[in-house]
């Protein structure tokens, strides 16, 4: 294995599996990713998981003294369990590192949590239908199925905003929730740097009254419900969006091909794969070919494998998540780890469906090398290597690693009292913990 | 009870519970179907890295014992912080106060200067050599193949395996339980805590932060460890120990277990890491002879690790990989009171390539003679266990007649 395939195992994708192949070309490895298609396995869809939601609803409480032990609460509740097994799963065993990694930076950048009902039951499927259809598509087609799925619209509370002046508004004297609005203007698009008022938001969150869903069969899924929808025109960013669906849609649009979204999403794409402090120019970069392209995430995504800065030595830290999953990839997958692995992720302090805020998760080293931190990390490395049997600690650093493994490693490896102490030494080594 | 990872053991154990034990022995020549498991039991504790025999029992007797072993050289019995003795010529370390109490009672023996069959100085070979019970590495252990020749052996678990993964030495064809405490919460020893910071000097941010954390935790290498504050917390060998003993007491329980201890490949600052070392392997004694209550009478514990080390203290105040060592037998069933040894001894060309204990005893002669006369394998079942040991006859006298 050279340099380069080893960066491009480490840093684009997700660790070598020991019986990948090596590419003989990385560059032409990971620009196959990208024009090639998602592999994941199917799973529940949304409509699916709003079904079990209005299960949930409708079942006879009368028959069961404890709720709980429904069948239907029962069911609910393994969601979260299955998808972040069936997330896992696809990680450790996808071939396609770069495209996978993807997946799950835009998943991040338009964090959902398990923390309510609906994006709970719909956890798995938001990843699905509303993120790795458009990982290489438009930014602007994402941020779409992402503002009208369920999961975010309850994640962010935007099904219980309502206009005051609607129909419902003013039967029911309820009103806006600008939570939806507010992040989608800080975090998914333009950031506060664009400038941006709280008159914007408010404007922004009457325009997205009435985006909505609803659970019953028949009609799950989204729902523009006018009947709660602010009437009238809005001003938001200086131009006047039309009444109704479209001028949200059309909003959206405006948003998603607007040069601070184009900087804010080339500054993240970049600190993500190459730097945690980007360089400006590959930032520049990145931000022209999304400028050019209106969004084309397929062309930026092949843009940064271009970047020369990206076949540099490795400097960023795997987040837990990114580490697990490479300790899992190095050693082989067992479906027997991946049902375990959720709660391995909460020690380390990164649950899977579970980032604190609407932000996500940090993408700086900083925020992952706290002491504590590192140090369950060793011990994680140190219990999972007990249970790994049969393998040839050297090896797999070897295999693992290529000439990334530094000599020392690899004498300290081979002196190792045990093969169980050298896999941890391997697993918890700083050329393993680096990307 | 918990079965980690390891699915088999927990299907065949419910199959049998279901009645499902014939359908398992089907197409199996059955060895000797109907006939009652023994009441027999054997444990051994599998000390990976290489415990240093001439520390755990020091030949103090020997005139070359001090100038070869140096600081590591432990005071005469009935000194402050002594040996505890032996008889005159060898003296326990002084963290192995359940030990020397078992040798006082006529529980204990210590078989001094053995070796495994092969020599080889890498620990992972060396460990496969001991498992296997043969020169190569195979896919099955010793401990494994003497169990599957055992009466009851294909309708239940007479192996008991502790720990995250069954060891090579329990792998192979007879079934094996398999028991780990769901939280095992184990972590490295600070020898290895230690190897891991040396690699972690090299990042700006793993380095520091690894340092950090192990200063809170005392396990900074070359700073001593305060005692614990309050009640001190069990550690998780001994918890594995006590859940072993509770299990193989049981009257249907399983009869061979394994418990494995890490930690041994002292080759820096060996006075103080032997004296945790050691106290953990005697507390997990203690916790294993409580445990067994009556069934203790019937019991073989034997220790095992995959080789000795230097004779000579290194210049790093510890011992480099080395050849024979000294292994532990203790339990009711045992012969005990005494050194079992033909000391090769210290001095000049007595050592093995001028440098190891020599060798006098071989471990598969230890382990068959146990196999034969504590759990009854006849000479085709020791064969079984140990191919090919023609050159190591059972060893005879380790049993109480």
């Amino acid at each position: 294995m050279d340099t380069n395939a080893a960066i491009a195992f480490s840093r684009f994708g997700l660790g070598r599996r020991r019986d990948e192949p090596v590419p003989a070309d990385p560059h032409a490895w990971l620009r196959a990713q990208v024009n090639g298609p998602d592999t994941a396995p199917a799973g529940p869809t949304t409509a699916q998981g709003l079904a079990m939601i209005y299960d949930v609803i409708h079942m006879d409480r009368a028959a069961f003294p404890d709720p709980r032990q429904s069948p239907q609460v029962q069911a609910f509740n393994h969601v979260h369990h299955d998808e972040s097994a069936a997330l896992l799963g696809q990680a450790v065993t996808t071939p396609d590192g770069y495209r996978e990694r993807l997946v799950w930076f835009w998943a991040n950048h338009f964090t959902i949590a398990a923390v309510s009902r609906p994006s709970a039951a719909c956890c798995g499927a938001y990843i699905r239908e509303a993120i790795r259809p458009y990982v290489t598509g438009r930014f602007s087609d994402m941020l779409l199925a992402v503002m009208r799925h369920p999961a975010m619209l309850a994640y962010l509370n935007q099904n219980t905003s309502v206009g005051p002046n609607s129909l419902v508004g003013e039967r029911k004297s309820r009103g806006l929730n600008e939570n939806l609005a507010r992040e989608c203007l800080e975090l998914h698009t333009v950031t506060p740097a664009s400038g941006y008022t709280q008159t914007d938001v408010t404007n922004f969150a009457k325009i997205l009254t009435g985006w909505t869903f609803r659970v019953d069969p028949e009609n799950a899924g989204f729902f523009f419900q006018e009947r709660a929808h602010e009437p009238g025109e809005q001003v938001v960013l200086g131009q006047t969006w039309p009444d109704g669906e479209q001028g949200g849609v059309m909003l959206l649009q405006y948003l998603a091909d607007h040069p601070a979204t184009h900087h804010h999403l080339a500054e993240k794409l970049v600190r993500h794969f190459v730097a945690d402090d980007p360089a400006p120019a590959d930032v520049a970069h990145i931000q022209a070919v999304l400028y050019k392209t209106h969004g084309d995430l397929h062309a930026a995504s092949l843009a940064l494998i271009d970047l020369p800065s990206a076949w540099q030595p490795l400097t960023k830290l795997r987040t837990p998540q990114e580490y697990v999953i490479a300790v899992l990839r190095a050693v082989g997958a067992n479906p027997a780890y991946e049902t375990q692995m959720p709660a391995v992720l909460k020690n380390l302090g990164q649950p899977l469906f579970g980032a604190p805020f609407p932000i996500g998760w940090p993408d700086r080293a900083a925020d992952w090398a706290g002491p504590e931190s590192i140090i369950q990390r060793v011990d994680f490395a140190y219990d999972f290597a007990g249970r790994v049997t049969d393998q040839e600690p050297a090896t797999v650093a070897e295999q693992i690693l290529g000439p990334l493994l530094e000599a020392d490693t690899l004498g300290q490896i081979h002196g190792a009292g045990s093969r169980r102490d050298g896999l941890t030494l391997l697993l918890a080594c700083p050329e393993f913990q680096r990307r | 009870m918990n079965t980690l990872m390891l699915s088999r053991p927990l299907l065949t154990r419910r199959a049998a519970l279901l009645g499902l034990t014939a359908a398992f022995t089907l197409g199996r020549t059955s060895l000797a179907l109907g006939a009652a498991p023994t009441d027999k039991r054997f444990v051994v504790f599998l000390l990976r890295g290489a415990l240093d025999g001439l520390s755990a029992v020091q030949p103090y007797g020997d005139p070359n014992c001090v100038s070869l072993r140096g600081e590591l050289a432990l005071p005469q019995p009935g000194t402050d912080g002594g040996l505890l003795d032996l008889g005159g010529f060898y003296g326990l370390h002084p963290s192995l106060q359940t030990v020397h109490a078992l040798y006082k009672s006529g529980d204990a023996t210590v078989l001094h200067a053995v070796a495994g069959h092969y020599r080889s100085r890498s620990h992972f070979e060396a460990q496969d050599y001991l498992e296997c019970g043969v020169d190569q590495r195979i896919s099955s252990g010793w401990l494994n193949r003497a169990v599957a020749t055992m009466p009851g052996a294909a309708s239940r678990d007479l192996a008991l395996s502790t720990g995250l993964s069954a060891p090579l030495m329990l792998r192979g064809p007879a079934r094996v339980e398999a028991w780990a405490p769901e939280h095992f919460g184990q972590s490295p020893a600070a020898d290895l805590y230690g190897r891991l910071s040396i690699l972690a000097d090299r990042d700006p941010l793993i380095g520091p932060a690894l340092h950090e954390a192990l200063q809170k935790r005392g396990d900074a290498p070359g700073i001593d460890q305060p005692g614990q504050p309050g009640q001190p917390k069990q550690h998780p060998e001994v918890t594995l120990a006590a859940a072993a003993g509770r299990m193989l007491a049981a009257p249907t329980g399983p009869r061979v277990a394994v418990i494995e201890i890490g930690g041994w490949d002292t080759h820096a600052a060996q006075l103080k890491r032997l004296e945790q070392q050691l106290a953990i392997l005697d507390a997990s004694i203690a916790a294993l002879h409580a445990n067994l209550g009556e069934a203790w009478r019937n019991t073989v514990v034997l220790t095992v690790t995959e080789f000795g080390r230097t004779a000579r203290i290194n210049g790093t105040k510890g011992t480099d990989h080395g050849t024979a060592g000294m292994a532990l037998l203790m339990g009711g069933a045992v012969a005990g009171g005494h050194v079992r040894a033909d000391w090769p001894g210290l001095g000049s060309g007595r050592l093995f390539e001028d440098r190891d204990l020599m060798p006098s005893a071989d471990v598969r002669a230890v382990a068959k003679g146990i196999l034969a006369n504590h759990l009854g394998l006849n000479a085709a079942g020791l064969e079984h266990a140990f191919p090919g040991s023609q050159d190591a006859p059972p060893m005879n006298g380790l049993l109480r007649a």
